[in-house]
């Protein structure tokens, strides 16, 4: 609560009416409020308004209608989906690929920044992270197309070897065994090294001494990553983790775009890949599509309220 | 202790463990730049592996000489440079003013922006908006939505909260106000975060073709090279479904060199700048204190 003004040395506004005090902040930071006006118009235009068109799901539109439609359905939409097996499948493969995605992902950061943080030599230290930040920064256009690629039957690589070895060779991405490991082993390889960041940074703050004092009382390297390096990056994990499942919904739609096709959709479908298709390829249910955007999101904000509210208990973290 | 599991053993293994982490990390790209350098027929008899068959650069010849290839790059460029730009200006005058603590109202719009990173409304409320707008099939579809981003307005307004006020309160005396404060003191200051923002955003806007597919459905001058990568990806796909030859050596081959070349083309640009964005980003993950 530090008040650094320069202009105004008064001290407090207890006794003032709020149009007054309303007055003299606008005189006094009259500048910084018109440069928030833009910034203001396009939360309210691009974030807000779309916020308030999700009354569409609530309304019939009409086909070139206006953006919140033109007639009160109620719930009908959300009924019309919670009534369709279709939806359902799609929901569960939503929650397990994000679920085991999280699950089978979380340990490679960890484990990678422990190993490398017992690589002494900085040069290699840095060459090794900075190659392994590299597939976070390709466009998910590039990856799909590389997956797809490895994986073709007839010229893949990855087949190739398969066939090496004697192997027949497999149709992956037309296969619905495949999909889930395909998504990902892909994720491991995308975001290992960049989520790693956050326990290098976590480890570099491990206080020496207690390495040292490990030291003296005869401890092994083992033995200090074991009771000391390891307890010291816990808090880091717990709220790593409590973020990711907050956040656990959000999956890699737009990877999930790029690699599945008709044949996988029992698998692969997932709820953002189903809504897009609802409003831009198969028909354009606008209403419905909303409604289950509505339902998505309602659901990933109670997730990340628990996770939070869970981390805010345990931890001294919290998003809010 | 055991011998085997001595630490001097534990090392070695450790630099060899890492040495394969790095190739099979590298290990796509390098696989795609081969791919990029070879003879189609070799890749379709699935002969190369990590050095280019016959190396020869006719698929860049031929993907340079397509009209539409590097009309989608040059437009990638443009919605780079101008949407990093506009996305910059932005940033700053909405981070400036609120990382002010005795701004009135400061807290409160502040709050309103975080909350637009755990709820927005959605594919299709979006997506009418811009209909209503009239950007759809417009560049400014792919300029303008995604200008202002609340993580980086966070990470923005950490950092000038962290220059010495005494610094803006002595430019002050000497006459200056906010913007004038802003412009010549403050943002000489932030150059490192702004880079890194920026290059950030410009990385985003590169990448992106999700945007292009759903606002730009009509307007084929206007598309990024990235959409024009997932063009010829679905191109070879359904070449090989229609013709329902799902292995058929033909179906796919030409496509596979020339595929490999785009890749190369539109990553060599992020290979190039990304290594520099991580040195603040790491910083910019641990602000994660939202709350400010």
């Amino acid at each position: 609560m530090e008040d650094k003004n320069l202009t105004l040395p008064k001290k407090g506004a207890q006794g003032v009416s709020k149009s007054s005090v309303i007055k003299t902040a606008l005189k006094k930071d009259l500048l910084l409020y018109l440069l928030l006006i833009l910034p203001i118009a396009y939360f309210i235009i691009f974030k807000y308004l779309p916020m308030y068109g999700i009354v569409l799901s609530f309304r019939h539109y009409k086909p070139g209608g206006s953006m919140i439609g033109d007639k009160w359905m109620g719930f009908t939409y959300f009924k019309l989906f919670l009534k369709d097996p279709t939806f359902w499948n799609v929901f569960k493969n939503t929650v397990v690929l994000s679920f085991s995605a999280l699950i089978i992902g979380f340990p490679f950061p960890i484990i990678f920044a422990l190993l490398l943080n017992e690589v002494r030599n900085t040069k290699a230290k840095r060459f090794i992270q900075t190659a392994t930040y590299l597939p976070r920064f390709l466009s998910t256009v590039v990856v799909a197309a590389m997956i797809r690629s490895m994986l073709s039957p007839s010229s893949g690589i990855v087949n190739q070897v398969i066939q090496f070895f004697g192997g027949e060779s497999i149709y992956f991405i037309m296969k619905k065994e495949w999909f889930r490991p395909i998504y990902i082993i892909s994720d491991i390889w995308q975001f290992m090294g960049w989520s790693a960041i956050i326990y290098i940074a976590a480890l570099s703050g491990v206080d020496e001494q207690l390495y040292e004092a490990a030291h003296i009382d005869g401890a092994g390297r083992w033995k200090q990553t074991l009771h000391v390096t390891i307890p010291g990056i816990l808090p880091t994990i717990m709220i790593t983790l409590i973020l990711n499942v907050g956040n656990t919904l959000q999956v890699g739609f737009e990877k999930v775009l790029m690699l599945y096709n008709r044949a996988i959709y029992d698998v692969a479908d997932i709820l953002q890949t189903y809504i897009y298709r609802m409003a831009f390829e198969k028909s354009t249910n606008y209403s419905l599509a909303t409604a289950i955007g509505l339902f998505q999101a309602l659901i990933s904000l109670t997730l990340l309220w628990i996770t939070n509210t869970i981390s805010k208990k345990f931890t001294e973290y919290s998003l809010w | 202790m055991n011998r085997v599991f001595s630490y001097k053993n534990f090392r070695v293994l450790n630099s060899i463990l890492m040495l394969i982490l790095v190739i099979a990390t590298l290990f796509p790209f390098l696989y795609m730049i081969a791919v990029s350098f070879s003879d189609y027929r070799a890749v379709g008899r699935g002969e190369v592996f990590l050095i280019p068959v016959n190396p020869n650069i006719t698929s860049y010849t031929q993907i340079l000489g397509m009209s539409k290839f590097y009309m989608s790059y040059l437009n990638t460029i443009f919605y780079t440079i101008v949407g990093t730009a506009i996305s910059l200006v932005l940033t700053i005058i909405c981070s400036y003013p609120l990382s002010k603590k005795h701004l009135l109202g400061g807290t409160v719009i502040l709050k309103l922006i975080v909350f637009t990173m755990f709820f927005s409304g959605g594919l299709i409320p979006n997506f009418l908006l811009l209909r209503d707008l009239d950007f759809i099939n417009k560049i400014w579809a792919i300029l303008i939505p995604g200008a202002i981003s609340a993580y980086n307005v966070m990470i923005m307004k950490t950092f000038f909260q962290g220059i010495p006020s005494a610094l803006e309160d002595s430019a002050r005396i000497d006459g200056l106000n906010d913007i004038g404060i802003l412009v010549w003191i403050v943002i000489p200051l932030s150059k490192a975060i702004l880079a890194t923002i920026g290059l950030f955003v410009a990385v985003w806007i590169w990448n992106d073709w999700f945007m292009a597919l759903i606002y730009l459905p009509k307007a084929e001058n206007l598309r990024p090279v990235s959409l024009f990568l997932r063009n010829i990806v679905y191109g070879a796909y359904n070449q090989i479904r229609a013709g329902n030859v799902l292995d058929s050596k033909d179906a796919n081959t030409v496509p596979e060199t020339i595929q490999a070349a785009t890749i190369v083309l539109i990553s060599i640009p992020i290979i190039i700048v990304y290594p520099r964005i991580q040195k603040y980003f790491a910083k910019g993950m641990m602000i994660g204190s939202i709350k400010g």
